[in-house]
């Protein structure tokens, strides 16, 4: 199911992240690019994701999000360890033979998450929607 | 959008569409107006329109004409025919690259013959001055070799129709047979069609795509309704307009070489594997003798063509490493849709430049395993065209 994006929180960097409580009292982050990013790049052909277990900086890049025209470095909003990766964004259509990105183009908010990340330190400033929605709009 | 930006005819239907329009050599352009992928795809497939007005088009006309031309161009000019395009550099005294154009030699509806030549956006200035300077205007009147120039740039809009549908498209519009015109030939058209108020244009089997398609230049004021002809005639075959993202992928899957990328005044034609539009014997243009010199030495790097194994993409300015050590740089890169795989162009070291060496890219500090191909990536079913 879709997260709703006025719910999300967002960083300057077009990631979106949601917050819930984990196991053992630490949180869990969900996290993936938001949908102003997305049509903005068009044309995706890669997205670069840690292996689960790799440790992330806050505001240091995680991955990257490749389109035919450029690559962009997706950014950790959080500290913390990286507990599950989107896998439909990895392993190719046994049939195509490449990874088919429409999840994330056509739900960036549920389908099309990047990473699951437990969180264990500080987070980056966050923006609201409302405040994050204005940022792109001065960028259209 | 900068407003002081130049805007060729198209600029309100481009907008109009949602393109998305960015500065290209001091030009608003449509980069894009849905997908390149779908742009790219649909002119290998059928066919698509470009607008591609921001090209230089260079008018020499009068009896030194040819000469002049000859003592400018890499390439012969004197001896070509009427309708007869070639691709051309012009160097400078140390035979760098300067531009890469394409000359045509057509007639006008009088009779008289003239030369275009079609230089790109971003060099303009820099070959009109250096026009200039070789053309003075003592050159210029010398009784019985008169050289008359002119820009037309401004005063002409292009359009590239590429695809294998594009006769379909293109003949209703023409006077003449677009079926029977041999590649690299051109010539001056009627255009069949209201909007075109009995004015003619220049057409050409030439493009920047690999494959099969055709230029065509008419009068600004035409344009518009020229345009919106040749959409309404291609839409039941599939026609799109492409941007110039398209543009770029379509040539870099071509092998064609790009000026900034893989042609500059560092660059020399030979290691560019542009030996072929240099002709040393004949007329002496600006770098004739220092290619000549050139030619006679090993070449110090040469340009190849590069299928990552893995699926990130490699970028202009990354370095090509062999065992460890870099060989070479990355001009142009990018996602190549038809072969599904990331491809790139560069210039590396001789004995790193044998197809089938397996050689790696440093893609942003991680270096990725890469085969070098022969060029071009792509090519078209040429039992036609």
């Amino acid at each position: 199911m879709s997260l709703d994006p006025k719910s999300l929180k967002y960083t300057t960097t077009h990631e979106w992240i949601y917050l819930e409580d984990g196991p053992g009292g630490a949180k869990t982050a969900t996290v993936g690019v938001s949908d102003f990013a997305i049509q903005a790049l068009t044309d995706l052909v890669h997205v670069e994701l840690p292996e689960v277990g790799r440790k992330l900086q806050v505001g240091k890049p995680l991955g990257e999000v490749e389109s035919v025209k450029a690559v962009s470095d997706l950014y950790s909003p959080v500290d913390g360890e990286v507990i599950a990766v989107n896998q439909a964004l990895i392993l190719p259509d046994p049939k195509t033979k490449s990874v088919n990105f429409d999840v994330l183009t056509d739900d960036p908010y549920g389908t099309g998450w990047l990473v699951k990340i437990r969180v264990t330190g500080g987070q980056s400033e966050l923006l609201d929607y409302e405040t994050y929605k204005k940022q792109c709009e001065e960028l259209e | 959008m900068d407003p002081t930006l130049l805007r060729t005819p198209l600029f309100d239907w481009h907008v109009a569409q949602g393109a998305r329009m960015v500065d290209f050599a001091g030009w608003a352009m449509p980069v894009q107006y849905t997908s390149i992928i779908e742009e790219h795809t649909a002119t290998r497939n059928a066919v698509a329109i470009t607008d591609i007005s921001h090209m230089g088009r260079l008018r020499f006309e009068g009896p030194g004409a040819a000469v002049f031309l000859a003592e400018l161009l890499t390439r012969r000019v004197a001896d070509m025919e009427l309708g007869q395009i070639r691709y051309s550099l012009v160097t400078n005294d140390r035979g760098g690259i300067l531009d890469d154009v394409l000359v045509g030699y057509y007639h006008d509806s009088y009779g008289q013959p003239f030369y275009v030549v079609v230089v790109n956006a971003s060099n303009r200035q820099k070959i009109v001055d250096w026009i200039h300077a070789h053309l003075p205007q003592e050159r210029a009147e010398i009784p019985g070799r008169e050289v008359i120039f002119t820009d037309l740039s401004r005063l002409w809009a292009m359009f590239a129709i590429q695809g294998p549908k594009s006769v379909d498209v293109l003949q209703p519009l023409m006077n003449v047979d677009l079926q029977w015109m041999r590649y690299y030939r051109g010539t001056r058209v009627q255009l069949l069609h209201p909007g075109a108020q009995r004015q003619g244009g220049i057409i050409s089997r030439t493009g920047y795509t690999g494959e099969d398609g055709f230029e065509l230049s008419v009068g600004t004021e035409i344009a518009p309704a020229i345009w919106q002809a040749i959409i309404e005639q291609g839409k039941p075959l599939g026609l799109v307009p492409c941007g110039l993202g398209a543009r770029d992928t379509l040539r870099l899957e071509a092998g064609m070489p790009l000026y900034g990328h893989e042609l500059s005044e560092k660059i020399q034609p030979f290691e560019a594997g542009l030996g072929f539009a240099c002709h040393l014997v004949g007329y002496d243009f600006p770098g004739r003798d220092a290619l000549l010199q050139i030619q006679k030495a090993p070449l110090r790097r040469v340009r190849v063509g590069l299928e990552m194994c893995g699926q990130r993409v490699p970028r202009q300015g990354y370095p090509i490493l062999l065992d460890g050590q870099q060989v070479g740089e990355v001009t142009s890169g990018t996602f190549s849709p038809t072969l599904k795989k990331p491809i790139a162009m560069g210039f590396v070291a001789p004995e790193a430049a044998k197809p089938g060496i397996e050689l790696k890219v440093d893609l942003r500090g991680r270096a990725e395993p890469a085969h070098v191909l022969e060029l071009p990536f792509y090519q078209r079913d040429r039992r036609r065209v």
